[in-house]
């Protein structure tokens, strides 16, 4: 649910947006989802299209890419991929993985009018 | 909802600020990323009644501002978190925080752990040692700050409405009502939820999560992004221990696979079982604190002294 204050958050980007870099309309926002960043998507667009009623971002798309968790597992050595915080190293199969990206949700660029 | 800062004008109470009175002029003194201080959120005017202790409520709706002045389709870069307002104001607090040597804990669980009962007897048992402030958050009632308020505590209440957590903007504007000691610690008891606080940092020291014993072992596993960003887990209740079919060591791999560097304590805030090792957790991350903090204004202290002499 909290995704309903993220689609607030993203909304509130493109109203600040707008007056500064002189647009009027939102057309699609490009975002970039981690995979470990506590986002479910289909509930982003949801709230989006919701909050975004009225706005200059009304009917907009959201286009959404998902970006890989990854962390520095200490046993190897190494930057490795994490999938979930559940899963183990993919090389030793510890768990001990310290998480360094893939838990953000950014917006990366506008299609605007 | 203010456009400026978000916050809500609707459902979301802090107590002693009343909503809708909140002046959104344009003198509100707003910049972003920014101190945070709303010095027009006074107690509201020409309420006749005795004054309700202090109490926010949000439930804000979506924002409403149009952007005039048309140009023709094109993409426009830009590269922001979309956190990033809320870890402002979330470092904003922990300056805050820092800057009074008060440690602040954001307490997370499900509703029915046991925080509250466990938030109550920390307070008592915390009487004349240090001092003690709570910030409750709950969607409706007062009832859990009742509770705290009766250790005589200063305590106050965050109402989020429909919001499913607390963010970094409550918490602020929390702050300006709560009279909580230097010093001291403060408690934040997040709207009960293992998955929507995960997200949003208040400014706090240190998350602790609390699970209880009669909820299930895997709890961990099935709400990793909590446990991944709690410091401390409690695993509460632990006198039903005997009584159930909970599997105390497969609940610690769970949360160790989460979280490697989890520390977790046993307790009963009930019977009173492990209560000294928590008090002692909360006691070592006081004490560490204020001296990183003694030992910053030593320094600096001897900077000025030193800039004095020469």
């Amino acid at each position: 649910m909290h995704e309903m204050a993220l689609a607030e958050g993203v909304l509130a980007i493109l109203e600040e947006q707008g007056p500064a870099q002189g647009f009027g309309r939102v057309e699609a926002v490009h975002l970039e989802v981690g995979a470990l960043s506590c986002v479910e998507p289909e509930a982003l667009r949801f709230h989006f299209e919701a909050v975004a009623r009225g706005s200059l971002a009304e009917g907009a798309r959201l286009e959404m890419t998902q970006v890989p968790g990854e962390g520095w597992c200490l046993p190897c050595g190494r930057m490795v991929e994490v999938g979930s915080f559940l899963e183990p190293c993919p090389h030793c199969g510890g768990f001990e993985v310290r998480v360094t990206g893939g838990e953000d949700l950014r917006i990366k660029e506008l299609e605007v009018a | 909802m203010c456009n400026v800062c978000g916050c809500g004008e609707g459902e979301i109470h802090i107590d002693g600020q009343d909503p809708h009175h909140h002046d959104h002029g344009d003198h509100h003194g707003h910049e972003h990323g920014h101190g945070h201080h709303h010095p027009d959120h006074g107690p509201p005017e020409g309420h006749a009644e005795a004054p309700e202790p202090p109490q926010l409520d949000y439930g804000s709706g979506p924002a409403r501002a149009h952007a005039p002045g048309m140009s023709q389709e094109r993409m426009v870069q830009i590269e922001r978190n979309v956190l990033d307002q809320n870890n402002a104001y979330a470092r904003a607090n922990r300056a805050a925080f820092r800057g009074r040597g008060q440690l602040a804990l954001n307490l997370v669980s499900s509703p029915g752990s046991g925080k509250t009962t466990l938030l109550t007897r920390t307070i008592e048992a915390l009487a004349g040692r240090y001092p003690a402030a709570v910030i409750e958050g709950d969607q409706q009632t007062t009832n859990d700050t009742d509770q705290i308020r009766a250790t005589g505590a200063p305590t106050v209440q965050i109402n989020t409405g429909k919001g499913c957590h607390l963010d970094g903007h409550m918490v602020g504007h929390a702050l300006e009502s709560l009279d909580a000691a230097d010093n001291g610690v403060v408690f934040i008891e997040n709207v009960g939820n293992l998955v929507c606080p995960a997200a949003f940092d208040l400014g706090e020291a240190a998350k602790v999560a609390i699970l209880s014993v009669t909820e299930g072992e895997d709890k961990p596993a099935k709400y990793p992004d909590m446990f991944h960003r709690a410091d401390l887990m409690v695993l509460n209740k632990v006198d039903l221990l005997p009584h159930l079919a909970f599997d105390v060591a497969r609940c610690l791999d769970y949360a160790r696979q989460v979280n490697p560097e989890i520390e977790v304590l046993q307790v009963s805030a009930t019977s009173g079982e492990g209560m000294d090792d928590w008090l002692e957790w909360v006691a070592g991350r006081r004490r560490a604190l204020l001296e990183a903090l003694a030992g910053e204004l030593e320094e600096r202290a001897a900077r000025v002294r030193a800039a004095g002499e020469a």
